[in-house]
């Protein structure tokens, strides 16, 4: 479970966020959508503990962000939308440096990584150089690496993006069957198609705040709007930055 | 911090760099074959070089063009009982100017008219040498000519003394002795000099790579996002950094030191009157007395490469300030000093003290050898906290 309440940060004077609040429940995709630029990115990092926000808190399973930020980040596992592979470590000896980093003793961390090599079916490249993956390969590797410390929560930031499409469809089915499993998964997005075909709860971010959050439907009924982009581009009030 | 599981990422970290750089071919190649290589092959063929001129200039007579040597033929002969090779050459006055310019005769001497007459009559008989000064190679043969007619000049004038009865001793008042008592060791310290320069600049190298690598290169490559959520310290994780990259700076040093003792062996050093004392025990000295520089050096790139923005603008950079560590020893050089305690203490400075004294077989006093490993462990120290306070840093991702 995720948490936040009146988040701000700025940079160099520009506020980037101003007062998000949101809640993540278990077992449900949450999806954080806006235009580019609405401050997505800046909240994940900020719950994610890599940023210190000027005001408001956060919790990770009611760890805080700042005042336990190993404690939130051990519960805590984190995509970036680039997968930042190693490329000169093979996709197992990626996944194994992150769960040593996590302070998993050797056999859980060999045991877990065979696990998610199953898992996310790895098997094909898991012992080959991260240099020259595909897509999906790569995106693959990285979510094990999120993973292999079996956090409860999951952060997304924008994961399709720059993605084809067949690893778009991987990626949903993987989000999915996280989801089932009881996860927590917050993924922040500008694609329309991929928030509606996935989220149970949305959450629409437009210049630093939230201007409105719901399921799908209710934010179709909210708006009055048949599509969920007519009520997206509603909602934000410009249709500006829209993939 | 809790102390043990910051110190077990802290060598999760430099194993997974180091086992990193082991398969990239670029650090590899600027580790293990750049520095280590091209230093010591340097090092042997300037020697070489310089040894073989030297030998060469030992053996060869001095040759000497005369313009009228019919005029002072006792002279000639003088010269020519002190191996001058003594041509006998007919030029006028711009002949002459051009064959020492051209080199033809880059040594000219004329004998005037007039010039056995006023040795007669006890005046001063002029000769006229004809050399270009801004050769270095004949300005040595001139000054050599230039000696020998002087004893010849100072022989005559001890026997007009005598010949009026007056001791040709009281000419001479005070008489200078050189005594050189440099060690054929301390002589051929003056050439190995740049060896300490050669080695810290090899060393550098070794790690310069694995520290942009770490740092920048994370960060082009957007890795350190998923890495600083990760539940650990971002100090333990840039000590292990600069830890890594200490270790390839230590790799670096002892394979450019064993490939030095390699390379020095096939330079006639001991035809010479010089000897290298680079055997194991020296070798060995050498490393242990450069080595504590080495978190230093790892620590100064780190937090260099940690303000740059990109793998290229780190590289530019840190082209650059690679040589900082090497300026002490430029300065020392042309400042000629002396080792003291407080320079000791300068980081670099210490370990070219150090590795010269060992080069020379000169004692080392301990007091000193202590002052620089632990000035250079602290400079070390200094780095890596700066270092940790900037990965502290939101900026950090850019």
């Amino acid at each position: 479970m995720i948490a936040a309440e009146g988040l701000v940060k700025s940079f160099d004077g520009v506020q980037a966020v101003r007062g998000v609040a949101l809640h993540a429940a278990d077992g449900a995709i949450t999806g954080l959508l806006g235009p580019n630029g609405a401050g997505k990115s800046t909240t994940l990092r900020m719950l994610c503990t890599v940023l210190v926000p000027d005001s408001g808190e956060a919790w990770i399973d009611g760890a805080h962000t700042v005042r336990e930020p190993l404690e939130a980040r051990r519960r805590l596992g984190v995509l970036t939308h680039d997968s930042g592979l190693y490329p000169h470590l093979t996709a197992r000896e990626n996944i194994l440096y992150f769960a040593e980093l996590h302070g998993m003793a050797r056999a859980a961390r060999e045991r877990r990584a065979d696990e998610l090599v199953e898992w996310l079916e790895m098997q094909s490249f898991a012992s080959r150089r991260a240099r020259g993956f595909s897509q999906g390969q790569r995106i693959k590797t990285a979510l094990a690496r999120a993973l292999v410390h079996g956090p409860r929560n999951v952060l997304l930031d924008e994961p399709t993006n720059g993605l084809d499409v067949m690893a778009v469809r991987n990626l949903r089915a993987l989000l999915a069957r996280l989801r089932d499993a009881g996860h927590c998964v917050l993924f922040s997005s500008h694609v329309m198609q991929e928030v509606s075909a996935l989220c149970d709860v949305v959450v629409v971010l437009a210049r630093g705040a939230v201007v409105a959050r719901g399921t799908p439907a209710e934010l179709r009924g909210a708006t009055g709007c048949e599509s969920l982009e007519d009520a997206f581009v509603k909602l934000i009030g410009t249709d500006e930055g829209l993939g | 911090m809790a102390w043990r599981p910051a110190l077990a990422a802290m060598a999760t970290v430099w194993r997974k760099e180091v086992r990193e750089s082991l398969r990239d071919r670029r650090t590899l190649v600027s580790a293990l074959l750049f520095g280590p290589l091209f230093g010591p092959l340097i090092l042997a063929a300037s020697l070489q070089f310089l040894v073989q001129r030297t030998a060469e200039e030992a053996d060869q007579r001095l040759s000497l063009a005369i313009r009228h040597a019919e005029r002072a033929p006792q002279l000639v002969a003088w010269l020519e009982a002190r191996n001058v090779d003594v041509r006998r050459v007919t030029l006028d006055e711009a002949a002459t100017r051009q064959a020492v310019l051209t080199r033809a005769w880059p040594l000219v001497l004329s004998i005037p008219e007039d010039f056995a007459a006023r040795l007669e009559g006890a005046r001063p008989a002029p000769l006229l040498l004809y050399s270009d000064a801004s050769a270095s190679r004949t300005d040595r043969d001139g000054a050599r000519v230039r000696s020998l007619i002087a004893q010849y000049g100072a022989s005559i004038a001890r026997l007009r003394l005598l010949a009026r009865g007056v001791d040709p001793l009281l000419q001479a008042p005070i008489a200078v002795q050189d005594i050189d008592v440099s060690t054929p060791q301390s002589r051929s310290v003056t050439v190995l000099g740049m060896l300490s320069y050669l080695v810290l600049l090899a060393m550098i190298l070794g790690g310069l790579y694995l520290a942009i690598d770490a740092t920048a290169g994370e960060r082009e490559r957007h890795s350190l996002e998923p890495l600083l959520a990760t539940p650990v310290p971002r100090e333990a994780l840039i000590y292990g950094k600069i830890a890594a990259s200490a270790t390839f700076m230590l790799l670096s040093l002892v394979l450019t030191m064993v490939a030095c003792a390699v390379a020095l062996r096939f330079v006639a050093l001991e035809n010479f009157g010089m000897s290298a004392r680079l055997d194991a025990g020296v070798v060995a000295r050498i490393i242990l007395a450069t080595a504590p520089l080495a978190p230093a050096a790892a620590g100064l790139m780190t937090v260099v490469a940690s303000f740059t923005r990109s793998y290229r603008e780190a590289q530019t950079w840190l082209g650059v300030v690679m040589l900082v560590p090497t300026l002490p020893i430029v300065f020392v050089g042309l400042a000629d000093l002396q080792p003291s305690l407080g320079l000791m203490a300068v980081p670099s400075l210490g370990q070219h003290f150090l590795i010269t004294a060992l080069l020379r077989g000169d004692a080392i006093t301990p007091l000193y050898a202590l002052v620089s490993v632990a000035s250079s462990l602290a400079l070390g120290g200094a780095f890596a906290w700066l270092a940790g306070r900037l990965y502290r840093r939101e900026s950090l991702l850019g």
